[in-house]
Formats: structure tokens, sequence, C-alpha cells
């Protein structure tokens, strides 16, 4: 049995996002689109750099974060990246950085305990899959993610998120956003390879004084029980908009039952109590 | 490159992970600088400056690559006592007549070489004060005659080769280069003297025997009244460093989009014929010996341009082109002048051009100054527009910014619009042509939707149609269609012309099937070919652009993946990547070697030079063409073998790079009283205003651009929602101190005024762009993407109406990457009131009136 409960037919498949190579082209976010028929989320001017859609979504299944950001010249310097203008000048260098996010297909996935109708399912890559004609729109499954992925589309009304492109992987494909992307940002393989390949690129960039590049979603204890679609960072995760610290928000559900369990027990004990009281 | 080429940046990201320093020198913080080691922010327009800098960098610390500079390059070749430099007559070279605006070139020649007008001798047909040569010649069409070698001189110069002459090219170019040093540098371009030291060091230490360094450019170096002189910079510093001819090295130009290295190499432009065969003039070629110049004993691989000519004529006349008839040389179109994109404009507006073809084209949104281009259309007979979507330029006569001011009422508009829609690249056969002139062949996924065609149905069927209605015809004018080659076997339901019949056509023939090489062509008449630089691309009857062999599949240098030209070469003059000796320069860098056992030269690659020729070839006297280079002259295609660090002949606006201004410029030249290219093509009428140098009016630099979200003029982006909704609408960027100067809020409103018109753009306020310490003063750039029109999903004002036409006269490339503007919060005004703003800043200007 894998960690997420799953017999071990086949290794659990995965996304690792490298984001020191994302160049921001979001080839991810219209491949994924064109691939699942997944409608557009309208003409919107965001203000925030060159991201105009914003955060995962229905409509949005993969999301590339352009993040701006002001550095002294000397540290951006020591980090081998780029500096802007002349640093005699103005002290202050740029630093752009560009990340291509997803679901995360936890381990332990909180949309997936919730579903009522069995519309979301683990699949044989142990992947989180939502199956839309079974889904019945009650959107337990929208407040249990805690990173806020899974979304209710409007004028639907049912759920939609990634599905790691489960019509091409069984086929022997890799994701569409995978597929499209020009750097392999975004790489798909074996989790247990991948986990190692960015192991190998996270020590790759330390050694050349990158030594803020760290792993997200890779820990196998954290708080969902490690993602199937897991990054490399330039920067803390709040940066990129991703929770510090995830935790299922299912974890304490067994807990808060017994908890519940307990307290309606005293308080049948107390009405009991009570009417034996009123007898006397 | 990241923002226009993402799927090519893949492989500047692999050499990053192998341990490249990318540096990305860039007025703007794109996408690129993003992921390079360094982004150095310039000025828009004083590239040259900074190229120039590090040119005298190598020379002034004598960091050239010695040996490869004194065999390869004409560094030692004497110039003649009567040439003057820009830095001799304060940015004038010799021969400049201030009454015409041009040069005379004959003092840039070399000393020994006759003084020879520029493009061969055929040229001395023309009496200098002939009205349709001479002059009038230069300034529209000469630069336009020379094919891919370039120039013709005539005679080997004399070399010094410990290039200590004084009048030597090394000496010329120190002499001239010498003032650009660091501090320069960072006065003209903004660029901190620590930083410009940091690129110049890192790119000497990456070139040597056993190092080589690239150089990537778009048309952020084309687009300027000096933009071939740009590329003679760089051209001028990879030489000095030993980077052509050799892997890892080169300068590679980014084509604007998919095929463009195509639509020149079987051209779409006016002057050139397939191959870079110069399109003859109508009073110098009157017979095909004048036009190859038979007698001007060319010497390198254009000698041979006779076969390639007659071999084309074949081609295209069939057994109607005929030895006794000059093989229908007389068929050719012939220049009269200038015919190019912007002088089509006038054209157009002056009554003389009726009729327009838009291919693929959107200029009311794509090319400097929108009104000029959009009034130009509206005086038209006729407008033929093959597009996939209803673009702005089908459409101006309904909706168009001139409809909007009451300048053009559709009522009063006479063109006739033909719309035609077009299949795209996946739903046809045919080929691309890459920058690395990498022919790869598409086959068709999906059949065109609805009425849709590919551009060869139109053509074929047009031209099909054209001679059945002319096939009675006694018009002798008629007879050119009708003898012409036409027939392509056609298949499916709407009679879809073979495509790769046409690329057996372009590969050519002879009595032996289709032929492998170019080579093998003939000036007798016995062999045909559409374009001799793509023969071999069908040798064998194998369609060699459709070529798959995985990387994985076999060597490095790959040459089983589609077909290079020419021969499937994939990196040109490669002898250069062995000494003269011909052996490597180092092991590292192995890519050429001489074989003397074998007496042959020996590569992965097709070696770019004859293959049984010894390095110690000398060349007989009297000899010509190929034969008259030696056996260490890598630069096959130039006369004399040389790669060229001075232009002897060839160029209409110096023969060294030197900084000018742009036309419109915040600041003054601190080089020259010069202050721009003194050859520059300008143009007048009461649209084509400019702004003044230094203008309070306009002082603002601006600089347009593209974003990966979207495609050139938006043809193929602002109709897809997918697209549209990733950049939904015109923005502009600007710095925070630019912003709080102006009162420009993030999210808000933008009006951006020239002396052409006033646009309105959102604005982004960024860190990115960054305010430039210049000449003393603080300069502001306002970035403008130029992708947007009123039509499509994702809409704006177009950055390009704010352009003005001023051009390279080279190439006649307009300058639209850097410019000058007002910008102030708010949105524009409508209707009257907006001409009536423009006008208003013209006469505060003082250029109201002004005819440019």
């Amino acid at each position: 049995m894998s960690e997420s409960g799953y017999a071990d037919t086949q290794p659990r498949m995965g996304f690792f996002t490298d984001t020191s190579v994302c160049i921001g082209c979001k080839a991810c976010e219209v491949a994924c689109k064109e691939w699942n028929l997944v409608p557009a989320s309208g003409e919107d001017l965001l203000g925030m750099s060159y991201d105009n859609t914003g955060d995962l979504g229905a409509n949005s299944w993969r999301h590339v974060a352009f993040i701006e950001q002001q550095v002294p010249a000397s540290r951006v310097d020591n980090l081998g990246m780029p500096t802007i203008g002349a640093p005699e000048q103005d002290g202050a260098g740029v630093r752009w950085l560009m990340s291509s996010d997803v679901c995360k297909h936890c381990t332990h996935a909180a949309c997936l305990d919730v579903c009522p109708t069995g519309a979301l399912f683990r699949t044989e890559f142990d992947t989180v899959v939502v199956q839309p004609d079974i889904c019945n729109g009650c959107g337990y499954c929208v407040p249990a993610c805690p990173y806020g992925v899974i979304e209710k589309r409007e004028d639907d009304g049912r759920a939609f998120k990634c599905t790691l492109c489960y019509d091409r992987i069984g086929d022997g494909l890799e994701p569409a956003c995978a597929k499209a992307c020009p750097t392999d940002s975004i790489q798909y393989g074996e989790l247990d390879e991948l986990r190692e390949r960015a192991e190998r690129r996270k020590q790759e960039l330390h050694d050349d004084g990158v030594t803020e590049a760290r792993l997200y979603g890779e820990n196998p204890d954290d708080g969902v029980g490690g993602t199937g679609a897991f990054f490399l960072l330039l920067d803390e995760p709040e940066v990129y908009g991703l929770p510090p610290d995830p935790v299922v928000t299912t974890r304490d559900l067994p807990d808060m039952w017994r908890r519940a369990g307990a307290a309606a027990l005293g308080v049948a004990a107390a009405v009991v109590a009570s009417f034996v009281g009123a007898r006397r | 490159m990241a923002e226009c080429h993402p799927v090519g940046f893949q492989w500047v990201m692999e050499a990053k992970k192998r341990g490249a320093k990318v540096i990305h020198v860039d007025p703007r913080f794109t996408r690129t600088s993003a992921l390079a080691h360094e982004h150095v922010a310039l000025r828009a327009g004083s590239d040259i400056a900074f190229l120039g800098g590090l040119i005298n960098y190598v020379l002034s610390n004598g960091k050239e690559f010695r040996d490869y500079v004194v065999a390869y390059t004409n560094a030692g070749a004497i110039l003649r006592e009567d040439y003057a430099d820009a830095e001799d007559l304060d940015g004038l070279f010799s021969g400049f007549d201030p009454e015409t605006g041009q040069y005379d070139v004959t003092t840039w020649a070399y000393e020994d070489a006759e003084p020879a007008p520029a493009a061969g001798k055929r040229e001395l047909w023309v009496h200098p004060d002939d009205e349709h040569g001479g002059e009038h010649h230069r300034r529209s069409a000469r630069p336009e005659s020379y094919g891919s070698g370039g120039a013709a001189v005539h005679a080997k110069p004399s070399i010094d080769e410990t290039l200590e002459h004084p009048r030597c090219v090394f000496q010329v170019l120190k002499r001239h280069y010498a003032r650009y040093t660091p501090e320069v540098v960072a006065d003209i371009c903004g660029v901190s003297t620590r930083q410009f030291l940091d690129v110049a060091e890192a790119i000497t230490a990456n070139s040597d025997r056993r190092r080589t360094t690239a150089w990537v450019y778009s048309v952020g170096w084309t687009h300027h009244t000096v933009g071939v002189q740009y590329i003679r910079a760089a051209s001028i510093l990879q030489l000095l460093l030993g980077n052509i001819g050799r892997p890892g090295g080169g300068i590679l130009a980014l084509r604007g989009h998919a095929s463009i290295q195509g639509s020149t190499d079987i051209p779409t432009l006016f002057n050139i014929l397939p191959g870079y065969i110069p399109m003859p003039h109508a009073h110098q070629h009157l017979d095909l010996d004048m036009f190859v110049g038979l007698d001007a004993g060319q010497t390198g691989f254009w000698g041979n341009m006779r076969s390639y000519v007659v071999s084309l004529l074949k081609a295209w006349w069939g057994e109607y082109a005929t030895a006794e008839n000059d093989f229908r040389f007389d068929y050719l179109p012939r220049l009269t002048g200038d015919h190019g994109t912007y002088q089509t404009v006038y054209n157009q507006l002056s009554g003389k051009c009726k009729g327009y073809f838009l291919v693929g084209e959107n200029p009311a949104v794509g090319s400097a100054n929108g009104k000029l281009q959009r009034l130009g259309m509206a005086n038209l007979d006729w407008l033929v527009v093959r597009d996939m979507q209803m673009i702005e330029s089908a459409t101006f006569w309904q909706d168009g910014p001139e409809i909007a001011t009451g300048e053009l009422s559709s009522t009063e508009i006479g063109t006739e619009v033909f719309f035609l829609p077009a299949a795209s690249h996946v739903e046809k056969d045919g080929s691309f042509t890459n920058t690395q002139r990498l022919l790869q062949w598409h086959h068709k996924a999906v059949e065109p939707p609805g009425d849709a065609r590919s551009d060869l149905w139109f053509y074929y069927h047009l031209g099909r149609i054209i001679r059945e209605k002319l096939r009675d015809s006694t018009d002798p004018r008629d007879r050119p269609l009708q003898e012409l080659t036409w027939s392509y076997p056609v298949h499916g339901p709407t009679d879809e012309p073979d495509a790769e019949s046409v690329l057996a056509e372009i590969n050519g023939s002879g009595p032996g099937g289709p032929l492998p090489s170019y080579t093998t062509l003939k000036d007798d008449g016995s062999t045909s070919c559409g374009c001799w630089i793509y023969c071999g691309v069908y040798a064998d009857g194998q369609n060699h652009a459709a070529d798959r062999v995985p990387g994985s599949k076999q060597d490095w240098v790959a040459p089983k993946w589609a077909w290079a030209w020419p021969l499937n070469r994939r990196i040109l003059y490669n002898r250069a990547s062995a000494d003269p000796e011909g052996r490597p320069w180092s092991e590292r860098k192995r890519y050429v070697w001489w074989d003397a056992e074998k007496g042959t030269w020996v590569s992965p690659d097709v070696p770019d030079f004859e293959t049984t020729k010894p390095p110690d070839y000398t060349p007989p006297d009297g000899a010509t063409a190929e034969d008259a280079l030696s056996g260490a002259d890598p630069f096959i295609m130039q006369t004399d073998g040389k790669g060229w660090l001075f232009a002897p002949a060839g160029l209409t606006d110096g023969p060294l790079p030197t900084h000018y201004e742009p036309h419109e410029s915040p600041v003054d030249n601190p080089l020259y009283t010069q202050q721009a290219s003194p050859a520059r093509q300008t143009f007048g009428g009461e649209h084509n205003r400019y702004n003044p140098v230094g203008s309070d009016v306009y002082p603002y630099a601006f600089t347009t651009y593209r974003l990966t979200e979207h495609h050139t003029a938006g043809g193929m982006s602002r109709a897809l929602p997918y697209l549209s909704e990733l950049q939904p609408e015109f923005f502009c960027e600007v710095s925070p101190a630019l912003a709080e100067e102006t009162g420009l809020e993030h999210g808000g409103w933008a009006t951006i005024i020239s002396a052409r018109t006033a646009i309105e753009a959102r604005v982004l306020v960024t860190e990115r762009m960054k305010p430039l310490r210049v000449r003393g003063r603080t300069i502001h750039q306002v970035g403008l993407p130029y992708h947007w029109g009123p039509n499509g999903l994702s809409t704006g004002d177009s950055a390009n109406d704010l352009l003005s036409v001023v051009l390279d006269p080279n190439v006649h490339i307009q300058e639209s990457k850097a410019a000058t503007c007002d910008i102030w919060p708010g949105r524009r005004p409508r209707g009257k009131a907006l001409p009536e703003l423009v006008r208003e800043y013209q006469r505060r200007a003082g250029i109201e009136g002004s005819e440019a």
C-alpha cells in the first residue's frame, strides 16, 4: 500500500516544477486549456506584473505567477542573478520570479476526503481527479483544499481542477503542460525519481551560490503527506502565494468527531441526568 | 529571446546549465533578463556606442585573436590616402554630399583596388548623371543590388601583415574607436563603467583558441536608422575575437516570426530574386551579360552567378528559355527605384500605387506611423487581404482611428477591399526556414476551415486563371505569363497543389533528375533551379526538409534533422574553425580540419570549402570565381575571401559603424556635431512630422516591443481567447520615478503623444523600468508593446501609430525602437479633439507646418 492508501499497482506519478528555469511563457496555461477544453477565464488586466490569470481555479488549472522584487544589487550579484541599471547610479536591483502553479495532488487529499459522491477519486497513478459526470456541485471540496486549488465553475456548478492529464498519462503521454514547457521547468515522471532529481538540482544551485533554492512539497512528512506536484522555489513559499505549512484540513476530523461524539454523549448524559434529577 | 523566442530559449537555458554565462543587453528588463546572469540596461538607440566600447576595449588591451585577425580578416588591407574617417570630419566619412545627403563611396576602397563603383563593373554602364542610375540609383536601389556576399571589390589589396601601417584597416579601426572609452559608453548608454567592464572582461575571457562567444540579436538591433551598422559593429567585434565560423560563435539573428528567413531566401522583398540574386535594374541590366558582369572577373563563389541565374530562368520559363533568347532574362521584372514598403505607402498617397496585396501582414497596426498606412490604403482602388482573422488593415475603412476623428469617412473611401480567409501552418503542407537556415517540413494536420485556403492554393489558382484569361492574347507583355512554368499536381476536394512538387522545383533538376548541389548548376541551360542555395534539399528525390532523425540517434552536429542551406551545412564559413594550415585552433573547438594524407577537409559538418583545395593553395594569376581564393580564405562568398572589419564597398552610410543618435533623441551626440546618421532616409508630409531633438515638448524616450503572449500585429493572437486573456489589453510600462514625476497611477490610464498622434494605454508601474543617467541628465524610457488595435478580444490603441517613418538607407527599415514622446495621466481625447491635441503639441514644438 502507498502512503495515500493506494495499492502499489504502478509507481506514483507527479510533477516537479523547477521555477529556477521558468521563463514565464505561459505555454503550460494554454496547452492545459487546449487539451482539457477548459473555458477561457475572460480578459481582465490585473496589474500583477505580467500575470493576468490571478490564481488557480475552475478555469485555470495552471497559473504562472510573476513576482517582481527589489533587491540590493550586491545581494543580487552574489546570487548570480541579474541586476538592472547601473549599480553606481542606483543601488537597487530587480529580481523577477516566475513560477507555474498547479494542483498538488496531495498524499492526504482533503478534497477527496470530503467528497460525498465519490466524484473525487484517487487514480492508479496516485493522482487526484474529479469525475465531472459524478460531481453534484456540493462544493465541500472547495474550502477543504489547503492551497485554494479546486473551485466551482460559476455557470456550471460543478468543481474542476487539474487531472494531471489522466487521459494522457494512461496512454504513456506526458501531461500537456509538461509537454509544452520549452525549458523543462515542468517535469513529469515517477515521483520517487523526480524527488531525487529535484534534490540534485537544489544542490547544484546551492553550489552555484543560489543558496535560497529550496524544495516545496517534496517532504512526505509535511502536513499533507507530501505532494504529487512539488516545486523548487527561489524564495519563501508565501512570496509565490503558497501556504508555508499546509495541513490537510481533514487531519483533525477523526479527532474532532471523537470530541464531538464525546461532547454529544456528555450532553446526552446531562439530559438524562436532568430528567433523572427531575423525577426526584 | 525568452520573451519573443521562448522555444529557442530552451537552448540558452541548456547552455546555462552547462556553465555558459548569459548576459542580456536590453533597454528593458524582460523575461530574458530574469533568467540571465547579468542584465545591462542601456538607453534605446545607443548600442553602437556600447559595441564600439567593446571593440575599443579589445583593441586597446590587445585582446584580439591575433592569428585569426591577420589571416582571415581584412585587418591588414591598406586604405586609400584620401579616405577620411568620421573621427577626422566630425561625424562624416569622406565623400559626403550635403546637397543630396548621400555618400560617394569611392574613397572607402582599398588602396590598390580600382576605384570601381560598389556594385561591380556592371554599374559602369551608368552615366553618373543619368537620372535613373547614378545618384537616384544610389539612393534607391544600389544597396539592395548586392547578393549575400556583399559588394565586389576588384583587386586584392596590399596587405601589411604586421598591422602597423598607419593606413591599414586595423590601425584605422583603432583610431576610429579610441574615444569609445568606458566613461563615454556610460555617458551615452547610461550603463555604469563597472558593468560595462564586467561585460568586456567576460566576453574577451571567453573568446580565444579554446573558447567562443555568441551574440544573439533580434529586431531591437535592426529597427534603427543605423540598423545595418549595429550588425556590422557586432561583426567587427566577433571577427576581432575570432568568433565567426567556429562552433559556439557567430552572430545569430532571431527573425520576427516563423520563416522570415525563408521569405528572404525565396524573397518577398522587392529588390532580390531567390537565393539573394539581385533584382535587375531597368536601365543598367539590359541583358544577361551586363547583369551577371561576366567580364568583371568576380572572385569567390558569386563568380558562378551566371549558372545560378540561368538555372533560375530555366525553372521559371522552362523550354522557352534558351541560349538564343538570353534564357528570357528580359522577362524578369526590373527595378526603377525604391519600391520598398514605406515608399509604396507614399506612392499610395500620391495615387501612383492603386492596388495592394496584404498577405499575413497588418500594416495598420504593425508598421511605423499607422495613420500614414491607413491613409495610403484608403487611397487605393483595390486591396486584397489574405489573413486568418478580420484584421485592422481589412476594416480601417469602417472603424479605424481616422473614422473616429473624422479624418476619413467610410462613405468617401473608394478602396474596394477583398478579404480572403487564409489557412494556418497546421492546415497545409510546407516548410519553415529558421534563422539557422534550417528548412523544416510540416505536414498538414487538419483541413482549413470553411473557405480558408493555403497561400500556395491561392497563388497557384490565381496564376492558373490569369493564364487561362490570357491564353489567346497576342500582346507581347503577356508572353512571360503565357510561357511561365505553372504546372503542379493538385489533390483533394479543393485542388490543393502539391507542396512537395514546388520544393522539387526549387531544388532543381538536370538531365539526371533532382540535383544534389548548387555546384552542379550549369550556365548552358541544361539545369533548372528555383533557388540555388536550396539546391540539394530534394537530392535523390527525397524531401530532406522532412528528415527527422532524433538527436539521440545521430552525432552532435545532427545533420539528419531537417536540412540547412547551403548543402546541409550547419555552420557557415566553418573553414575559419581551423588555422591557416588547416589544423583546429584547439581540440576543444575542433570542427573542420585538413587531412593531408587523404587530401581532403574533414568535419562532422559539411566543410564550407572546396573539399580538396589544400590549405597552401595559392591562386594562379587570372583565376576567377572560387579558384581565385587561396586555401586559407574562409569567407568564400566575399570577393577577397576575407571577413570585413572595414567595408570598402556595399554600404551607403559609412564603412565603419559609428555612434549617431536616433533621429528622435532626448540628448545630443557627445562624439560629433553630426547628431544623427547623415545618410538616413527621411520623408515629409503633414502626417509624418518629426519631434525635434532634445525637445521639452516630447521629453521622454520610448521604445516598442513584443510580449510572449501575442504575435506581432495581433492577427494570430488577439482573436484567440486563450492568448487574449493572458495579455488582455494595451499597456505601457513606466518606472516609479516617471510615474511620480508625471502623476501616472498603476492600473490607471496614460496618454502618450508624439508629433504623429496621441494614444492611450493602461499603466504598469514597474521597477523593471529604470531611469538612466545619460549626458548628465536623467532619461526616462517608456515601454510600449505594439500588438494592439481595435479588433479582436484583446484590444487597445496601436503603439506604432506614435512612430514616424524614418529609415535606414541600406535596407529601408524604420526606426521603431527609439523615439521620443510626452506622457501624462488620463485618457486621450476623442473625435476631432484628438488631432487638435496633436496639432497643439506640434505648435508648441515649433514643427507645425514643417515639411521634413
